[in-house]
This record gives C-alpha cells, sequence and structure tokens, in this order.
C-alpha cells in the first residue's frame, strides 16, 4: 500500500514549521515518528497533500527535571521515555505504560506528542497524561499557551490544538509516592487496547482514573474518582467506570463487553495502586 | 526528491517520490530484496531493518524520513561467507521454517541484544525477555520456540533444555 501523493516538506525550526502550517493550513500534517499518521495515509483513510516532517527538531526531543514536574519534548521518542530513570523514579506509569505502546520497533520510531497530538481514544498515553494531570504546552506563531490534558482531547480524532499550533512539550507532575496501576487488555501483543485503565492514587493532589478505548476521546473516569474520594472501596468505586459512558462497538467487543472490561480492569488498577 | 543513505555501509543517492516507503525504496531502488513486505500495516515485522542500529518497521517509514541515515538490512549482516552470529544461530537452532519472517526476525533480534548487551560483552537476557523482545514480529509458520531458541543462543544465554519451556510474562509487572 503506498500513501496518495504528496508535497514534503522537511522543517529545520519552529517558526519553519508555522510557516509552512499558514501556508497550507488544512491541507497540511505534521509528521513526527509517522506510526500513527503513516498507518493512516497507506490505507488511504488520511490523504494531506503536505506532510511537514518535523523529526529532525531534535530540540524537542528531551526528558528534564523542572521544580515539581517533569518536562518531555513533544519529539521525544517512545523508547527513550520507556528507559527514563528519572521517568522511573518520578512518574513510574508513564514509562511502565509506554512499554506497552505497540512493540520495539514501533517505540524506536514513535513519539509522545505524536501520540497525543493525534488524539486517539484507543492509545495508551492520552489515558496515561488525563490520570496524571498533565499539562501539554501548545505552542504557535504568536507563543505558547498551556492546556490540562482535561481539556485537550474534544472529539474523536480532534484536539484543542489549532491548525497552525504544534504540541511542544508534556509536563507531568513528580508523583514518586503515589500509587499506580495501567492496565491493558488486548488479545494479541501488540494490539491496541480494547479498554485500558490508568490510575494514580494518592499522590496528594486527588485521585487520577482515565479510561482507554471507551468512547470518542481519551476519558476521565470522573464517577470513579468521585467516588474514591467520597470513601468508597476500590470494588465499590470501580462499579462506576462506565457511567455516562457510550463505549464504540467493534470487531473486537460490544459496548456491554466494554462495560465489563471497564469495571474489572478499573477494579484490578485500583487494587494494584493501592486505593482503599 | 534526492535521497541520500547509507545501506548496509553503502552510500546511495537517488530521486524518490516523496511518498515512497523505505521498503519499497530499499527493494525496488536500491534492489536489496532480502527485507520482505508482509501485513504492509505495521504489524507483522517482516520488513524489519536497522535504522541507525535499531530495528524499525520500514513499511511505516518514509525513504524521505530515512534520509541521511544509516541503514542496515538482512544483506548487511555477514561478512562474505562468514555469518553474523544471529544467522549462525538461526542456523543452528533451525529458527525458521518457510523462512519468510526470517530477515525481519533476525534484525529484531539484532537490536534486541544489542540493547541488551552487559559490559563484559554478554547479555542480561531472558526467555521472558526475548518472548517479549519480538512481539512485533509474528511467524506465520508459528516458529517460535526455535526462534527463541536462537536467539538466546546468540545471545549468549544457555539454552533451556528439551520440552522445558518458560511462559513469557504478561500483565500487571511493576516489579
Amino acid at each position: 500500500m503506498i500513501p496518495a501523493a504528496f508535497e514534503y516538506h522537511r522543517a529545520s525550526s519552529l517558526p519553519e514549521v508555522f510557516e509552512l502550517l499558514q501556508a497550507h493550513g488544512d491541507d497540511a500534517k505534521l509528521l513526527a515518528g509517522g506510526h500513527s499518521l503513516l498507518p493512516l495515509m497507506k490505507l488511504r483513510l488520511a490523504a494531506p497533500s503536505v506532510i511537514v516532517d518535523i523529526s529532525r527538531l531534535s530540540d524537542l526531543a528531551y526528558i528534564r527535571e523542572e521544580g515539581d514536574s517533569v518536562k518531555i519534548g513533544a519529539l521525544t521518542r517512545h523508547h527513550t521515555v520507556q528507559h527514563s530513570d528519572l521517568l522511573k523514579r518520578e512518574v513510574p506509569i508513564l514509562p511502565y505504560a509506554t512499554s506497552k505502546v505497540g512493540d520495539p520497533q514501533v517505540r524506536h520510531r514513535g513519539t509522545i506528542g505524536g501520540s497525543i497530538s493525534h488524539g486517539d481514544p484507543a492509545s495508551d498515553l492520552p489515558a496515561v497524561a488525563l490520570a496524571l494531570g498533565a499539562t501539554f504546552t501548545l505552542t504557535g506563531p504568536s507563543g505558547s499557551r498551556q492546556v490540562p490534558a482535561s481539556e485537550f482531547f474534544q472529539g474523536f480524532l480532534e484536539t484543542a490544538l489549532a491548525p497552525d499550533e504544534v504540541l511542544t512539550e508534556i509536563s507531568v507532575p513528580k508523583v514518586p509516592s503515589a500509587g499506580w496501576s495501567f492496565q491493558k487488555f488486548n488479545r494479541r501483543a501488540q494490539d491496541w487496547a480494547i479498554v485500558g485503565v490508568a490510575a494514580v492514587v494518592g499522590n496528594g493532589t486527588g485521585n487520577g482514573v482515565a479510561l482507554v478505548n471507551m468512547g470518542p476521546t481519551p476519558l476521565r473516569a470522573s464517577a470513579v474518582e468521585e467516588a474514591l474520594a467520597g470513601g468508597s472501596s476500590a470494588a465499590d468505586a470501580a462499579a462506576h467506570a462506565s457511567d455516562g459512558l457510550d463505549p464504540p462497538a467493534d470487531l473486537n467487543a460490544s459496548p456491554e463487553y466494554r462495560r465489563h472490561l471497564a469495571e474489572v480492569l478499573t477494579r484490578r488498577a485500583l487494587t494494584e495502586a493501592g486505593a482503599s | 526528491m534526492k535521497v541520500s543513505m547509507s545501506v548496509n555501509g553503502v552510500v546511495q543517492d537517488h530521486d524518490v517520490e516523496p511518498r515512497t516507503l523505505l521498503v519499497h525504496y530499499l527493494r525496488d531502488v536500491v534492489g536489496l530484496t532480502g527485507t520482505n513486505i508482509g501485513c504492509d500495516t505495521t504489524s507483522c515485522g517482516a520488513c524489519t531493518v536497522l535504522i541507525d542500529g535499531q530495528s524499525a518497521k520500514s513499511c511505516t517509514i518514509l525513504a524521505a524520513t530515512a534520509d541521511g541515515s544509516s541503514i542496515t538490512t538482512i544483506e548487511g549482516l555477514a561478512h562474505g561467507d562468514e555469518l553474523h552470529p544471529v544467522q549462525a544461530a538461526f542456523r543452528e537452532e533451525h529458527g525458521l521454517q518457510c523462512g519468510y519472517c526470517t530477515p525481519g526476525m533476525v534484525m529484531a533480534a539484532v537490536s534486541l541484544i544489542d540493547e541488551h548487551r552487559t559490559p563484559d560483552g554478554g547479555t542480561d537476557l531472558n526467555e521472558a525477555e526475548v518472548r517479549e523482545g519480538l512481539e512485533g514480529n509474528l511467524c506465520r509458520c508459528t516458529g517460535y520456540h526455535n526462534i527463541v531458541r536462537a536467539v538466546l543462543s546468540a545471545a549468549g544465554v544457555s539454552l533451556p533444555g528439551p520440552g522445558t519451556h518458560i511462559a513469557a510474562t504478561v500483565g500487571g509487572g511493576q516489579s
């Protein structure tokens, strides 16, 4: 399978990216690791007429401490996140969940920023960002703005990114002593999750529980978070996992099965994370 | 557009369409057909090559993106008649049946072993890590048992005896 023809530009700086995005508008797509976009282009589900390859913007590949948080450049590859000693120590759920993304070849190429800005409800890292209460830096021609993960995912493959903006940084709070768990249920090793759950509990700022593939966007399990805040047990809180949600049906699972999985996986996640 | 990259140590300069995938570039433009196209959907790993030493699925990378990098394909492993240790181990342990997945499987194994090298020249791999490390490669003959034995052998790990099998660890895993 071969993608539809496109014009290719390799950007060497962010200002150049903005120029290209402004010149080509909706016709242009950013290419980082390419492991979300290229499969869609090969299937002709996406056919952008302009590709802006940002994979050489090496200034956007970093992991560093800053006060109470860890800042991750959007072009940091999954492999680097997975093996980061700093993240293993301060935000252990993130490298662990990243180790479950795709397979080693995919993790060598795919980037955290690409995965998050694609906004796929079935991908793992958006849910982890939600559970952690991450903040994203969106940079455009006139400057940067900070958007909490909870406001970033707006619709199916739709995010808060404006057409001329780039996700440049992911900021995650240090939670070295929080309980955490990432549960992913799939049928084969490298498949997308049929349902997944990310939980971070007891980090001092409330509990974060988020779901993979339970609706049109990556979602916070708000009813579970509220039940935990109200003193519910893990099992009682998990019973609210799919409250108010409308999970999709596909070849792998019916909505009913997804609701069942969400409850079971949430219970396991809360138990492993040590939510009482 | 012009792309230039080192393929198995030889610099290649070619003019390609921007939409050319790396696997098509390697097979149809450079003429190295050892890299197979399998599922063509980033799942099976038959097209695995090394980009700057790391395994990658060449069906999901543009030749344009690989411009300037160093590519190793299955043809680049052996020195003349002397097989690469991973190739030799696949032969010794019968780590192939139909052979279609083998180039990708070998390249994935080379990358996996390289990432697990210890300072003494050995590796810290075990069977479960090999099985998990090859999750991006599918063998249509389901001949995984001998593939795993071959990779362990190449990694310098003493092989489990006949009939023994250590299940791959899955799930949980905060340890």
